[in-house]
């Protein structure tokens, strides 16, 4: 039987009846029309559908919608606010993809290490990213990617706030 | 993949979640980190008419010493376990277990209870439950009983826990005098379920073996107690000759089969090595405290 649940995604409040059985991957993607996060394997191997559930990053094709009823979801759309997130960029400078199809879940698992662990080595990066899988690049252009945006948004903190708020 | 259509309840008390269990005894199931009976339920190779959240109940996240035990609540995480500063400092079996099982994503929902509960000879949990002798505290709604973790389990996806039960506490002697121990884990890649797993813990007194806990991972229709090795090291001086020999008694313990990770005779190799290697480590723990 339906039922309402409300999950903050993005920042956004959206309130709608779900089916217990609906997976959350299909809330994000099928009914709030967010397809920037994939399926891939949809057998809990990939890490493609990775999502942040209040700030922790998980398979959103392995939780229930109704499980986060009441709390935040954030997704690959939320990156990009007003230009490329370093992340994004990161991505882009260092090649950090082929078909692009595991990049949304990389780049999520990627921004909750950062938030973590601002300045991570190579191995953090590899361990904190070794839930998401990618056929195409062999990850080092990605560990490049994920160092790039580390260093870029380190410079960015070090502005002072006043001149960042200018520039 | 869709699972099923079932009805769902997130109680708020571990009250409710037993009267919920207790009414729905054929056809409800508990859903912790839900990170193998989501699969399960994709797959439809379970389809329970009735799904016990109990991700909204406070309290059963405790992971604390009480009592001379090291308490572990049903809400206890692969990650929380991971980054524990208690098992880290005191429990050198469990730390380094909880990086080893699964990868990152997995472990930030995934419960070392779930684990137990859903009893996958290849998990990782159940042999270091087993090396430290753990035991389970298994409530209904009619009351409470508490499982030693050898007898907790009765075969590949099968425990002594009923329908109409929650885990909800793990206990594990709390640490005292000089122990060590060590969880070494042989996959094929990152993230992947062992081809082999050994558990040991070793309590000395006075220099000698007091008492030893080896338990083996993915080689045998549930996690085996190897309690012929762990006889053989009570009491002994642990040198090379004694070191080996357990290692031969544990191999002869294994079970395994021949499949994509290896051959029979592979794995109980790797089970003699991990053995003796975990012995040495678990040792040196012993001794330097760690
Ligand atoms: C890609 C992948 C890799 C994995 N690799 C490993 C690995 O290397 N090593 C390893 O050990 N595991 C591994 N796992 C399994 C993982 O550890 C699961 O998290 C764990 O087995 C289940 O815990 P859960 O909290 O997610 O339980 P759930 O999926 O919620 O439940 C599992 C079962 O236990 C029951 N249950 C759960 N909690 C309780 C409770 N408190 N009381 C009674 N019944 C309960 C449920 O009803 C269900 O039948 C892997 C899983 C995946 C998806
Ligand atoms: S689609 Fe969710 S893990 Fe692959
Ligand atoms: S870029 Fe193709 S899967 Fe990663």
């Amino acid at each position: 039987m339906a039922r309402p649940i409300t999950i903050t995604v993005n920042g956004d409040k959206h309130s709608l009846e779900v089916e217990p059985r609906l997976l959350l991957v299909h809330f994000i993607r099928e009914r709030l029309r967010l397809t920037g996060t994939h399926i891939g394997c949809d057998t809990t191997h990939c890490g493609a559908c990775t999502v942040l559930l209040d700030g922790v990053p998980v398979k959103s094709c392995t939780v229930l919608a109704v499980q986060a009823d009441g709390r935040q979801v954030t997704t690959v759309e939320s990156l990009a606010v007003g230009g490329l997130h370093p992340i994004q960029e990161g991505f882009k400078q260092e090649h950090g993809l082929q078909c692009g199809f595991c990049t949304p879940g990389m780049m999520m698992s990627s921004f909750a290490l950062l938030q973590e662990k601002p300045d991570p080595t190579e191995d953090e990066i590899r361990w904190a990213l070794s839930g998401n899988i990618c056929r195409c690049t062999g990850y080092m252009n990605i560990v490049k990617s994920v160092r790039y945006a580390a260093q870029k948004m380190k410079a960015a903190a070090a502005v002072p706030v006043e001149a960042g708020a200018r520039s | 993949m869709l699972p099923a259509a079932f009805e769902y309840a997130s109680p708020g008390t571990l009250d409710e979640a037993l009267a919920l269990l207790d009414q729905h005894a054929d056809d409800g199931k508990v859903l912790a980190g839900g990170q193998s009976l989501i699969p399960l339920l994709k797959l439809r190779l379970a389809s329970p008419a009735f799904l016990v959240d109990i991700n909204r109940i406070p309290d059963l996240d405790v992971l604390e010493e009480r009592d001379g035990a090291l308490v572990i609540g049903a809400l206890v995480r692969h990650k929380t376990a991971e980054r524990s500063s208690l098992l880290a400092n005191r429990y050198a079996v469990l730390a380094e277990a909880a990086p080893q099982v699964a990868d990152p994503l997995v472990r930030n929902r995934g419960t070392l209870a779930g684990s137990l509960a859903h009893a996958d000879p290849s998990g990782d949990w159940g042999s270091v439950m087993l090396a430290v002798d753990a035991e389970f505290v298994l409530r209904s709604r009619s009351g409470s009983r508490t499982v030693k973790a050898r007898d907790f389990f009765s075969g590949p996806f099968s425990t002594l826990l009923q329908p109409n039960e929650i885990l909800t506490e793990i206990r594990i002697p709390a640490r005292r005098g000089p122990t060590g121990g060590a969880y070494l884990k042989l996959e094929r890649k990152v993230g992947d379920f062992a081809t082999v797993g050994v558990a040991i813990q070793l309590q000395m007194d006075d220099g000698k073996v007091g008492t030893a806990g080896i338990a083996l991972t993915a080689v045998g229709p549930q996690n085996i107690k190897a309690t012929e090795a762990e006889a053989a090291l009570k009491g002994q001086t642990l040198n090379d000759k004694v070191i080996k020999e357990a290692g031969q008694l544990a191999a002869k313990a294994a079970e395994p089969r021949a499949d994509l990770r290896g051959s029979e005779a592979y794995k109980r190799n790797v089970v003699r090595i991990f053995t003796e290697r975990g012995l040495k480590r678990a040792y040196e723990r012993a001794r330097g405290g760690g």
